[in-house]
């Protein structure tokens, strides 16, 4: 059958089945004689009775209603109904009549299946419903009643009576409501001669509306879109949505409607293969997330407990965001995560996580990390550069011609750097870009790299290949400069309360030239200090990291004595030697475990900034400790354990501005003696006094002339 | 007052009623004599917290590009259809705006105007920013935040979530200049 063409509505539908069953004994009566009509029109007419709200769901193409109408529909079928349709719908023939109108005097445009208008009566009801129809489909807005005042009304009236299943209170609703109604209306039009009595009155105003709307339904030849369509879908958005000073933004809000057209037809584009940096971080993550190995057996599983290294990070990150330091439970778990994959993959003996250096264009996270005794790893070719040019300079100088003179610059003796655990190499530091990238292990640091490290300020910025471009230069890459940067913050500003750490038994008192003791070890017996005694005074902190002397290295070194041996192997040394002093000074510094109470001020404020994390609840508070000297280290202690930290720039604070060292002054090639200074020129009662002498001379020589001659020569 | 406070450095006390004590030599004339007199300024702590509150705020607090948009009769209002940064625009320094009125703007050449948008564009962005380079661009999470940092007033990060409204900025510091910025870039 015609109507059961599904031209769907997009709005809910009221038991379409039922409806069509009602239509379908419509469109099943309307071929028929009248007579039989009548009958099937009563029959509907209880139907309707109970459940009048059945006409009003929609389902149907009006288009196909239209069609089956026109031919099939006859008079009688809607001439057998007036008597009952008053009863149920009262005020029905006002609307028809206003429909008829409206359809005699303009054709509807959008009236399908050709309708004439010189059709008959029941033609132009169904052409004034059809069209009614069409026309109010595309009202979503109440705002369209003046269109239709009589229809408003005979909504309620509809709805009140035979309200058996209430309608959703939408507009949309509402208009299927009056649609179904149009419908069942102009099945049973009673008003066949009041139709064509009031078919020219509200013609121009009609004419003007249907011109209106024809124009808005309009199809835009470039997009396939209506006016009409689209402020109806603007206006339901923002009747949906009801934001506020929806004027101000009324031009955005269409922008957005034409562009969700564009989202919901499917992207034949689609690119599938399209990584989001987002997913590629996060895969490289999950792999964290991963156990390593599956066959973890009860036994093994209490060894690698008892033997991990790992540090309990989010118990340290813990304690660090009771003082507001800290970065966050989400990324400190995945640092964790990360260690513990250095961990599984190195044969480490102790490791703790150092902190964060920021950089320009990515950060570091550093690990503290102590090799197991026995298995340190090679250690990578990197020769100090001072020292290569120091062994380029004296292999030039002796591969020299005689004639052009030799450089006797001797450049100053490279200091060696420190054996590893053993000072500013006790520890070995391993960095990544981020969690879940692999862990790079950073070079030892020279004492050259130090000293110049102390000279410069430059920010990092996350490659550690990086070029450090500076002066003086410095003799690395990033790598060694963000290694030399470790050192000196672990130097300056690792502490510890006093008696955590206490010097070894065994070792014998050592007052030679390496300076104080080098190495302590954990003092069982330490009991804990007051948290408020750790804030009160900064005496009950040590540092047990070594100081690290203005040489760079934390044990003295010699240099003279290196010279000393090295004198057999060069010749020309024995000129130099006088140059050199003969004795150095030995540097000392503090010894390790001094109170950091010794610390030296910075201008007028002390080097170490103290606070309880909590004034209220004492006795859960830390004390937490600020490095002023160097911003972002931070220690904390709850008594008992204690853990330091840094997450900053990795520089140092100082109150004047930074100034690039100046250039030294030029080297002394050679010893300027008499024999090569330039003599002055003589002045003119110089040269007279000379002549005089002279002549004086010649005088005494008179008698020998050939003498006297080449004398002159001589003396000219 | 920015002035007075230029001639404060170091850190702050934490006492607001804190005073810094500066001395200047000042010509001083006294009857027929002129000579250098010492002259203790005295500056307070909080006059010089309200100063580099200020400072900062005027030289790198940010927002980014659409937040804000001037309508044709001047006044400014937040973009109520802001939907944030485009992932292909969070990398760009021309994205972001110095949260003020805008200083560069009209020197700037005929040709670089044509190209922005009045109601969009109508203040300083950071990419002539001098000295070049002093903001830090870093993504979190792939591409889920973008975090800016400036350098020149270490301690001030931006924040921004792209494709969401969320954005902000906050700082965290000692509340001095990095004076030696040209040097450590």
């Amino acid at each position: 059958m015609e109507n059961s063409t599904p031209l769907n509505q997009e709005k809910e539908t009221q038991e379409p089945k039922e409806a069509e069953e009602l239509w379908e004994g419509a469109a099943a009566a309307s071929p028929q004689d009248p007579g039989f009509l009548a009958p099937e029109c009563l029959e509907e007419e209880p139907r309707s009775d109970t459940e009048p709200h059945r006409r009003m769901s929609p389902s149907w193409g009006r288009q196909s209603r239209a069609s089956l109408s026109l031919e099939d529909l006859t008079g009688p079928l809607v001439s057998s109904s007036p008597p009952l349709l008053p009863s149920v719908f009262p005020s029905t023939p006002p609307l028809i009549a206003s429909l008829q109108d409206r359809v005699a005097s303009s054709p509807a445009e959008r009236v399908p299946g050709g309708i004439s208008d010189s059709a008959t009566p029941h033609s132009d009801a169904w052409d004034s419903a059809s069209a009614a129809r069409q026309i109010t489909s595309h009202y979503m807005s109440q705002s369209e009643e003046s269109a239709f005042p009589q229809s408003q009304p005979l909504q309620f009236d509809l709805r009140g009576p035979g309200d058996a299943s209430p309608d959703k209170p939408k507009v949309k609703g509402l208009r299927f409501d009056l649609l179904q109604e149009e419908d069942s209306n102009s099945n049973c039009d009673p008003d066949q001669p009041e139709f064509g009595a009031n078919e020219a009155a509200p013609s121009m105003l009609e004419v003007a509306i249907q011109n209106a709307k024809a124009y808005l339904l309009s199809t835009s030849s470039q997009s396939g879109l209506n006016l009409y369509d689209h402020l109806s879908n603007v206006l339901t958005k923002i009747l949906d949505e009801r934001p506020a000073d929806a004027v101000d933004i009324i031009e955005n809000i269409s922008k957005d409607v034409k562009m969700a057209n564009f989202n919901k037809k499917l992207d034949t584009l689609h690119n599938e293969n399209e990584m989001l940096p987002a997913y590629e971080i996060a895969e490289k993550q999950k792999a964290l997330f991963l156990q390593g190995q599956v066959e973890a057996t009860d036994p093994e599983l209490e060894e690698e407990i008892a033997e991990s290294s790992l540090p309990n990070v989010m118990e340290s990150a813990y304690y660090f965001e009771q003082a507001g330091v800290g970065l966050g439970t989400d990324e400190t778990y995945r640092v964790f995560l990360a260690l513990k994959q250095l961990t599984d993959t190195h044969p480490i003996q102790r490791c703790r996580f150092w902190g964060k250096i920021l950089g320009l264009e990515m950060n570091y996270i550093v690990a503290e990390v102590e090799f197991r005794a026995g298995e340190d790893e090679e250690e990578v070719e990197e020769e100090g550069v001072a020292e290569e040019r120091d062994a380029g300079e004296s292999e030039a100088g002796e591969g020299e011609e005689d004639e052009l003179p030799k450089s006797e610059y001797k450049a100053p003796q490279a200091i060696p750097k420190e054996e590893n655990r053993t000072g500013t190499n006790k520890y070995v530091y391993f960095v990544c870009n981020e969690p879940g990238r692999p862990w790079m292990k950073l070079p030892s640091v020279t004492p050259a790299q130090i000293v110049t490290a102390r000279k410069i300020k430059k920010f990092f910025t996350g490659r550690l290949d990086a070029a450090i471009i500076s002066y003086p230069p410095f003799p690395g890459n990033e790598s060694n400069y963000l290694r030399a940067q470790i050192a000196r913050i672990s130097a300056g500003t690792h502490v510890s309360p006093l008696g955590f750490y206490q010097f070894g038994e065994e070792e014998g008192e050592e007052e030679e030239m390496e300076g104080g003791r080098d190495s302590y070890e954990e003092n069982p017996d330490f009991e804990g200090i007051q948290v408020t005694d750790l804030v009160e005074s900064l005496s009950n902190w040590v540092h047990h990291v070594q100081y690290i002397l203005p040489q760079g290295r934390c044990t003295w070194f010699n240099p003279i004595q290196k010279n000393e041996e090295e004198e057999e192997e060069e010749d020309e040394d024995k000129e130099e030697k006088g140059e050199e002093p003969d004795y150095i000074e030995q540097e000392v510094g503090p010894p390790l475990l001094t109170p950091i109470s010794e610390d030296l001020d910075i201008q007028n404020i002390p080097s170490w900034t103290t606070r309880l994390s909590s004034n209220l609840i004492p006795q859960y508070a830390i004390a937490v400790l600020r490095s002023n000297l160097w911003p972002g280290a931070y220690a904390i202690s709850n008594g008992k354990k204690f853990e330091n930290f840094y997450i900053g720039w990795g520089h140092k604070y100082s109150v004047e501005n930074y100034t690039p060292p100046g250039l030294p002054p030029v080297y002394q090639e050679y010893p300027s003696g008499p024999e090569i200074t330039e003599m002055d020129d003589p002045s003119v009662d110089e040269e007279q006094a000379f002549r005089t002498a002279q002549e004086a001379s010649v005088l005494s020589a008179d008698e020998n002339e050939e003498t006297e001659d080449e004398e002159e020569d001589d003396d000219d | 007052m920015a002035m007075q406070t230029a001639l404060v450095n170091g850190r702050f006390m934490g006492d607001p009623s804190h005073e810094y004590e500066h001395t200047e030599l000042q010509k001083v004339n006294e009857g027929e004599k002129v000579f250098d007199e010492e002259v203790v300024v005295q500056i307070k702590e909080e006059t010089r917290l309200v100063s580099i509150v200020d400072q900062i705020d005027k030289a790198v607090a940010i927002i980014p590009r659409g937040a804000l948009f001037k309508t044709p009769f001047g006044a400014t209002q937040v973009n109520r259809t802001f939907e944030g940064l485009h992932l292909s625009e969070i990398r760009k320094l021309s994205s972001y705006f110095h949260f003020r009125e805008a200083i560069d703007l009209k020197n700037k050449t005929l040709l670089e105007k044509a190209d922005l948008d009045p109601s969009l564009d109508f203040m300083d962005s950071l990419e002539y920013d001098i000295p070049k380079g002093s903001w830090s661009i870093q993504m979190e999470r792939g591409n889920s935040l973008v975090v800016l940092r400036s350098l020149l007033w270490p301690g001030l990060t931006f924040y921004h979530t792209p494709r969401t409204k969320n954005y902000g900025y906050i700082y965290v510091g000692t509340g001095e200049k990095n004076m030696d910025l040209p040097f450590m870039l």
